[in-house]
């Protein structure tokens, strides 16, 4: 016999699998803020590579 | 080598009964604990598995204080420098850390246990002791090892106290259950029971693993 | 340098993870004991098994890092076990789902594997605070080295012994996942090589990022004059390697 009906264990389950998909997506909005962060460096330094030698 | 561990060993007991720092807060931390633990837990005498938990869990606790002491001497007072310049194998400090360290326990263990027995133990436990000892022997060998381990490795950090117990507390684990398991039926209320050989294999194991890993790594703990 | 093969690999990785969470939904059948909860398995034990790999994994380039000084192997390390500290909060959230439903508690000490892998983990959360206070980089990188060498070396004798001290008092539960039949080892497997698949893929990510980082990071410095290499007195930032 199942510990518990299927309507009672659902949420469970469904609360394990979303508890994932939050971990893997708060990663990568972790990385799309380090992304963000490169970009904006590699801006700066093609500013200073292409501006005229003081 | 044996003559730089001696040294060692000879150097850190003379400064402690000099000095008495580490020894006697040990010893108070443990009477302390025990006298907490009976108002914590409401209780006049403990038998079995609560006795035991009780005796390792203080034991782990008082080590953890001596493991904060074990270098700190050597990094203030230039001892690491001393002895990296010095034509030894490195290993002698790991020996001789942990023989002191072995030593100190056995020395806060020799006022702890009688204690507990009198303000803890009910009328019987006397009994206990050929068993108590000899668990008391392997279970200080891996507390020695680890704490000398976890001393090093946190002697150099800039949180050095909360980073040892941090770290010593989980890597002491399968020891407390060794022990705990170990020392459990000895101190039942009926009468010891005899001491069960697995759970010292267990701590045996133990002793020899982690002895091994401190043997393998500690080199690169002291190279500057 | 360690970004090569990145996408294919995602891809998998999303293609392997997709195909076991339908599996598990639509072909695996359900457990006669524990019913629908056991679907939860499919997704805590590939986790906690990946975690632990990677936990020893932190450990071995540890010992490559000693043995040959090359920092790589150390940010090798350091990312293996901050990305297994991160599926670890996926192991215990999910393990801890798992016991309320089936116990009615939200934590349960009978299972060893589950006791076992709090312990693990709280000794590798000490990891980054370890690493934060220490300044000298080349100390930094060695201590926790070894640190990562005892904690991996720590998870066989770990689990052992706690397993060990449950087995007198309570039957192990998971057992039920030793002999599996067909369907549902076919799903766990696919699991297992998603989550796996998954963990390589993240800590690629993780090592190619800081990497660029750290190049850019050295370029910004040569260009504005500064000397190339990072001053010793420098309070790193991050607990991450701050070379390669």
């Amino acid at each position: 016999m199942p510990a518990l009906p299927l309507d009672d264990a659902g949420p469970y389950v469904a609360a394990a699998y979303l508890v994932f998909l939050a971990l893997v997506l708060v990663y990568v909005a972790i990385m799309a803020g380090k992304l963000a962060r490169l970009a904006r460096d590699v801006e700066e330094l093609s500013r200073i590579v292409e501006r005229p030698e003081p | 080598m044996r003559a730089a561990v001696a040294a060692v060993v000879r150097k850190d007991l003379r400064q402690e009964l000099r000095t008495l720092e580490s020894i006697p807060a040990m010893a108070l931390f443990a009477l302390s604990t025990f006298v907490v633990f009976h108002f914590g837990l409401d209780r006049d005498a403990l038998d079995g598995d609560l006795a035991a938990g009780v005796l390792w869990v203080t034991l782990l606790f008082a080590t953890v204080l001596g493991m904060n002491r074990l270098f700190v001497a050597e990094r203030e007072q230039g001892g690491f420098d001393a002895f990296l310049l010095a034509p030894v194998d490195r290993t002698a400090m790991l020996v001789a850390k942990a023989l002191v360290l072995f030593a100190f326990l056995a020395a806060v263990e020799l006022v702890a246990v009688p204690a507990y027995a009198i303000l803890l133990l009910g009328p019987g436990a006397g009994q206990a002791l050929p068993g108590l000892l000899a668990v008391l022997l392997l279970a200080n060998a891996g507390l020695a090892v680890v704490g000398t381990l976890v001393g090093a490795l946190a002697v150099q950090t800039r949180a050095r106290d909360l980073i040892v117990p941090l770290i010593a507390l989980p890597l002491s684990i399968p020891l407390l259950i060794a022990a705990v398991e170990a020392t459990a039926p000895l101190l039942q209320a009926g009468g010891a029971e005899p001491l069960p050989g697995r759970w010292l294999t267990i701590l045996g194991l133990y002793d020899v693993v982690f002895g091994l890993l401190a043997y393998a790594v500690f080199d690169f703990l002291l190279e500057d | 340098m360690f970004g090569r093969g990145l996408k294919s690999l995602s891809l998998a990785s999303a293609a392997l993870v997709t195909g076991a969470f339908a599996l598990v939904f639509f072909y695996a059948p359900l457990d006669a004991d524990q019913g629908f909860i056991q679907k939860i398995f499919y997704l805590h034990v590939p986790l906690a098994i990946v975690a632990l790999c990677g936990f020893v994994a932190g450990g071995i380039y540890g010992i490559r890092y000693l043995r040959t000084g090359d920092r790589a192997h150390d940010l090798r390390s350091y990312v293996a076990i901050h990305q297994s500290l991160i599926f670890g909060v996926g192991v215990l959230v999910t393990g801890s789902i798992w016991a309320k439903a089936s116990w009615g508690h939200w934590w349960v000490w009978d299972e060893p594997t589950l006791v076992s892998f709090l312990i693990v983990f709280l000794l590798f959360a000490c990891y980054q605070p370890l690493r934060f206070s220490i300044e000298d980089p080349e100390r930094q990188a060695r201590y926790a080295a070894v640190f990562a060498i005892v904690g991996g070396a720590f998870v066989p004798l770990n689990f052992t012994a706690v397993r060990m001290a449950e087995a007198l008092t309570h039957p192990r539960t998971f057992d039920s996942t030793s002999n599996l039949p067909g369907p549902m080892a076919l799903t766990f497997l696919v699991a297992m090589a998603g989550i796996a698949a998954l963990f390589v893929t993240l800590c690629k990510y993780e090592l190619a990022a800081k990497h660029a980082t750290m190049r850019l990071k050295a370029l910004k410095r040569r260009l504005s004059g500064e000397p190339a290499a990072l001053p010793l007195t420098q309070r790193a930032r991050s607990a991450a390697p701050q070379e390669v």
